[in-house]
């Protein structure tokens, strides 16, 4: 019997392909995370705080502390995520040796490196990045991420930027396949993205690696907004846990982005969930997540 | 969605609530089958066979009751109806499932144990060529938190084994599999599973 082979690209991208149609939960207990594995979540996001909160507070955000990592792997099944801060290498070798299933490089902690993003290549565990446009996800996937998500803007319960990444990465993909050879080299320019990775576009029409959508998102409209346009899953923070009423409010998201065309379900499922957490306007915010990574 | 399908050939339904059913789709697409996706009970209408995709088996099996699909999905393959699960789709139609939860049920369509993650968590997921009976050459197969196989019932076929652990099974009209034929663009076993449909 011939040999087998560990954190591969294809097994990272592999784990990234079966949470396709579903819902990752941001959780901040154990409690919470039995909360989104019983309301039927593909995975948990394990963080101290979620985004909302790290917005009120202030201060500078970091990896979660690995014990309480530990009390949530504990209870969950489906597979943890954890995020660590943007360039923060040893924080991803904390928590690979956790052995938690993905890593989150993310713009919500406070940046550790504001030149580079981790060697996600250098890692068995899989690394999923944010993009706002097209030539961001590029240079993420060219370090190894094996997941993008749109990035929105976390912790606002506002949709309006996940809609703009989502648009903004989906319209050019669907212009390079416009494109013809000679161009796709002013493509790869003006993206700062790898030509080979431009040239797969071109080819095949969407991202290397799977898209998912996050930040903002904090109804089941929300998420089938994303799903309909073009996200092949969610990610949904502080909507659930900061909503009056999370078990049935996840339930429903989770339901929403299954059925995410289907408008009937959509208000079935809509209904009676209890208030959703408040939001912010872009104008309100003092500082854009969205802003961090390069 | 997919091109036009042939005539006369087979409907193969793909569960679509959750997990890897596009690649499902574009393998059976890129073999020439009349693919459909499965989401509401309207959907299995006209369907000669069914997929069950791989993704997180718990998520499904949630959506699974809240669609409706469940008792008609369990009549159709109760009654007979051809299934390809992978991974996820391997722990619907195990007969004995370990490490699962409570409220997690499947079909029961083959005497088989697995255990749910058995192969570990992510950091232990791998890929490796697999002889299986019936393919001239190896088969290059994915294994992401797969389940494993700990008990294979009498008149249980084994068609393909890891390191002497069964990864590939198959009972009548059921063929399960721990690991993932639609990640890859190897077509050889999608073309096993349909051939069966039509007896070719």
């Amino acid at each position: 019997m011939s040999a087998e082979s560990t954190g591969t690209f294809p097994v990272k991208r592999g784990l990234a392909e079966m949470m396709k149609g579903g819902v990752i939960m941001d959780v901040v207990n154990p409690e919470q995370a039995k909360i989104a594995e019983d309301a039927g979540a593909v995975a948990v996001m394990a963080l101290e705080r979620v985004p909302a909160d790290i917005r009120v507070d202030g201060g500078v955000a970091r990896m979660s502390d690995p014990e309480m990592i530990d009390g949530i792997q504990a209870i969950c099944s489906i597979p943890v995520m954890a995020k660590v801060r943007i360039g923060h290498f040893v924080e991803a070798q904390i928590i690979q040796s956790l052995g938690v299933d993905f890593i989150d490089e993310s713009e919500v902690l406070t940046p550790a490196d504001e030149a580079y993003h981790i060697d996600k290549m250098a890692f068995d565990v899989p690394f999923v990045c944010g993009a706002t446009n097209l030539g961001e996800a590029l240079r993420r996937i060219s370090e190894g991420a094996a997941m993008i998500r749109s990035k929105g803007e976390a912790g606002t319960g506002n949709v309006v930027e996940a809609v703009r990444h989502l648009r903004s990465i989906l319209g050019d993909i669907k212009r390079i396949t416009q494109a013809d050879e000679a161009e796709l080299f002013g493509w790869a320019k003006d993206l700062q993205a790898p030509l080979p990775l431009v040239q797969e576009i071109a080819e095949t029409g969407k991202l290397p690696v799977p898209l998912f959508c996050a930040g903002g998102l904090a109804t089941p409209a929300d998420a089938a907004l994303a799903m309909q346009l073009g996200a092949e899953a969610v990610f949904v923070g502080s909507g659930i846990f900061k909503s009056d009423d999370p078990s049935p409010r996840a339930k429903a998201i989770v339901e929403a982005t299954t059925h995410y065309k289907d408008a009937d379900i959509l208000a079935k499922v809509s209904r009676g969930l209890g208030a959703p957490m408040t939001g912010i306007g872009m104008d309100e915010i003092s500082v854009k997540y969205a802003d961090r990574g390069w | 969605m997919n091109p036009a399908p042939p005539v006369t050939g087979p409907v193969v339904g793909v569960l679509a609530l959750q997990g890897a059913f596009s690649d499902h789709l574009e393998r059976l697409a890129a073999i020439d089958v009349d693919a459909r996706i499965v989401k509401r009970p309207e959907h299995l209408d006209g369907v000669d066979a069914l997929v069950l995709p791989g993704g997180e088996s718990t998520t499904m099996s949630m959506l699974l009751d809240t669609s409706g699909l469940r008792d008609p999905l369990s009549d159709l393959l109760g009654d007979g109806l051809p299934v390809f699960g992978t991974c996820a789709g391997m722990i619907l139609c195990a007969s004995d499932v370990l490490d699962g939860r409570p409220d997690q049920h499947g079909f029961d369509l083959i005497d088989i144990t697995v255990r749910r993650n058995g192969y570990g968590r992510q950091l232990d997921s791998f890929e490796t060529d697999l002889d299986v009976a019936g393919l001239d050459a190896p088969f290059h197969a994915v294994f992401i938190r797969a389940p494993r196989v700990e008990r294979v019932g009498a008149g249980v076929e084994i068609v393909a084994e890891h390191d002497g652990i069964p990864v590939l099974v198959r009972d009548g009209t059921c063929t399960v599999a721990a690991f993932h034929p639609e990640l890859t663009n190897d077509t050889r076993l999608h073309e096993l599973f349909v051939a069966q449909l039509t007896g070719n």
